[in-house]
């Protein structure tokens, strides 16, 4: 949604006399190499039930073991959503009868989970807006259950793959916030390297709470669980579609029913997939099978002090000591690899403001347009570096860099390399360029004339032609300065 | 008397039982869950024994062996084939494992 309709819409909620109560649940999938509980590999893309063994498909008398990385990273991620680390956190059991997890529960965390109590701040539409964290716990993943007519298949390749569920408090008051929030979780999550963030294969996934109350109602409205949200755009549809239903519901007199719903992408429009009545009663025990989990401080400080720069972190330091606007810190930090690749280029050529230029516009165009990542980008920082301080160091112009870019681009090349193999070099020698100065006035005759009888609008017209005589090699500076002395003198 | 049929009738209802055979997945009739009812309600009667130990101030014990943290690092180690792990089904399609349809 651009900010635009954003504020249509929140003006509309307004005039209705409504606020939306929004919460999310994000389950971050964590990248090990194995499961939380045994080791078999957490490849997403393995054959059907490739990736199982007698722990993740629930056979009577296995044991589960913790992965210890998997705790790792929670305590990272925790960390970085400033969260507290609870010293001693214990997984439970979360009863179910559903063939996706056929030990008939699933390990999760309950009332005594790892991490608790952070907020995380973010810029949505110019303010920034905070939003706290109630808790995030470890659990594992389900399997993949393909339902048919006469029977359902399973596949337990996912079931056991490590997750942290992160719950955030109410805080949340429209859809394009709940969509920035869901981005900034990713962005850590992608910067710890603890996620690959992919919402289209389920490696990020998100549930939204939804409720509306009529402005300044000190209680909360019932509240509505989305659920089978895939995308950020889908996470402001979903939510803006269910504020609009229970809106209208409250205003024809009707009650809201806790429920949970699914949102269809296709209509654009969630419907009811179990009432509160059908709630299942999880019965959550502590799990007999696994210790506590018993975090120490050393431990902490160890983790905290891996924890690289985060993004918004990143991007006051390059507001502030690169001089580089907002936007332009923003953009290069919301990834870590093209942070990462800004950086590099800028200890080549000292001229940060050049680097983010030319990443902001051609870099990233061009990624853009060959569906590429900054890891895949053919051009190496240092390589961009060096172009841009061949321009400074008035080597070439900015016009024959563009060129020169376009050549890198296509073959990887250094551009000193293509300068030189293609005779790119700026012409910076005064008599070389008077004396095609010479050449262009002599051929330009009558256009001289009307210059001199006033119409200077045609200097730009002996520009062209000089610039175009040397194939834009030749320094424009220097073109403009010969230009007037002989045109003028 | 047995202790154990020292019970009071109707602390599990049979509204619970349905409940209960719902979440379970299981279809239980009318008099079997006047059955259930009766004998659970001896059951959990039986157990409401423990409710009466005074606990105030009593750690919850998690686990009866306080031992170290016991992890294993993020090593993947396979010994069992999809073929392996599919031998005991009772139904499969492919590699998949088939059971009886479920939704919602």
């Amino acid at each position: 949604m651009s900010s635009a309709t954003q504020t249509a819409f929140m003006k509309s909620l307004q005039q209705r006399g409504y606020e939306a109560v929004i919460g999310l649940e994000i389950h971050v999938q964590l990248k090990t190499q194995s499961k939380m509980f045994c080791a078999d590999s957490t490849q997403f893309d393995a054959a059907d039930n490739e990736n199982t063994s007698p722990v993740s498909v629930g056979m009577p008398g296995t044991l589960p073991v913790v992965n210890k990385l998997a705790i790792e990273y929670s305590i990272k991620t925790g960390l970085a959503l400033g969260c507290q680390i609870r010293s001693k956190s214990v997984f439970s059991r979360k009863n179910y009868f559903y063939p996706d997890l056929p030990k008939g529960y699933q390990i999760s965390q309950y009332d005594l989970p790892i991490c608790e109590k952070g907020k995380i701040s973010f810029v949505v539409d110019g303010y920034e807006k905070t939003v706290g964290i109630t808790r995030a716990h470890m659990e594992e993943d389900a399997g993949k259950s393909n339902h048919h007519g006469d029977c359902t298949l399973l596949n337990y390749n996912r079931a056991g793959i490590p997750l942290l569920e992160v719950v955030s408090e109410p805080d949340i008051r429209t859809p394009t916030e709940a969509a920035e929030y869901v981005r900034t979780i990713r962005q850590i999550a992608r910067y710890l390297d603890v996620c690959d963030g992919n919402l289209e294969e389920g490696s990020l996934r998100c549930d939204c709470n939804v409720s509306v109350r009529k402005i300044g109602a000190p209680e909360f409205g019932t509240k509505v669980e989305i659920k089978n949200i895939n995308s950020f755009r889908f996470v402001e549809k979903a939510i803006e579609y269910e504020i609009e239903r229970q809106i209208d519901f409250v205003d024809r007199g009707e009650k809201i029913i806790q429920e949970t719903r699914l949102y269809d992408p296709d209509k654009n429009r969630t419907f009811s997939m179990r009432k509160k009545e059908d709630a299942q009663d999880y019965r959550y025990f502590p799990d007999p099978d696994l210790q506590p989990i018993i975090v120490t401080a050393e431990m902490i400080q160890k983790l905290k002090s891996e924890l690289p720069e985060l993004p918004r972190a990143r991007a006051e330091r390059f507001k502030k000591e690169h001089g580089l606007p907002e936007h332009d810190a923003a953009v290069l930090t919301n990834e870590k690899e093209l942070a990462d690749y800004y950086e590099a280029t800028a200890a080549v050529c000292k001229n940060h403001k050049a680097s983010s230029n030319w990443i902001m516009t051609d870099v990233l165009r061009e990624l853009n347009q060959a569906q590429k990542n900054i890891l895949q980008c053919p051009i190496k920082a240092f390589d961009l570096g060096n172009l841009i301080q061949m321009i400074d160091g008035n080597t070439i112009s900015g016009k024959i860099a563009k060129t020169v870019f376009v050549e890198m681009w296509k073959t990887g090349d250094a551009p000193d390399k293509i300068v030189k193999e293609k005779g790119l070099t700026q012409i910076t020698d005064n008599s070389a360029i008077e004396k095609i100065i010479d050449d262009v006035l002599a051929q330009s005759a009558p256009q001289v004339a009307d210059y001199r009888s006033g119409k200077t609008k045609l200097f730009g017209f002996f520009v062209g032609a000089v610039m175009k005589a040397t194939k834009g090699q030749a320094n424009p500076d220097l073109v403009n300065k010969l230009l007037q002395d002989k045109l003028n003198g | 008397m047995n202790p154990i049929l020292r019970y009071e009738w109707g602390m599990i209802d049979q509204k619970t039982i349905q409940q209960i055979a719902k979440l379970s997945r299981l279809e239980v009739n009318d008099d079997q869950a006047q059955l259930f009812s009766e004998q659970m309600s001896i059951v959990l009667n039986y157990f409401e024994q423990i409710s009466k130990v005074q606990t105030i101030g009593v750690e919850p014990m998690i686990t009866p062996t306080e031992i170290e943290n016991f992890w294993r690092d993020d090593l993947v180690v396979k010994e069992n084939s999809s073929e392996d792990m599919l031998n005991n089904a009772p139904a499969r399609t492919g590699n998949l494992f088939k059971v009886p349809p479920v939704v919602g």
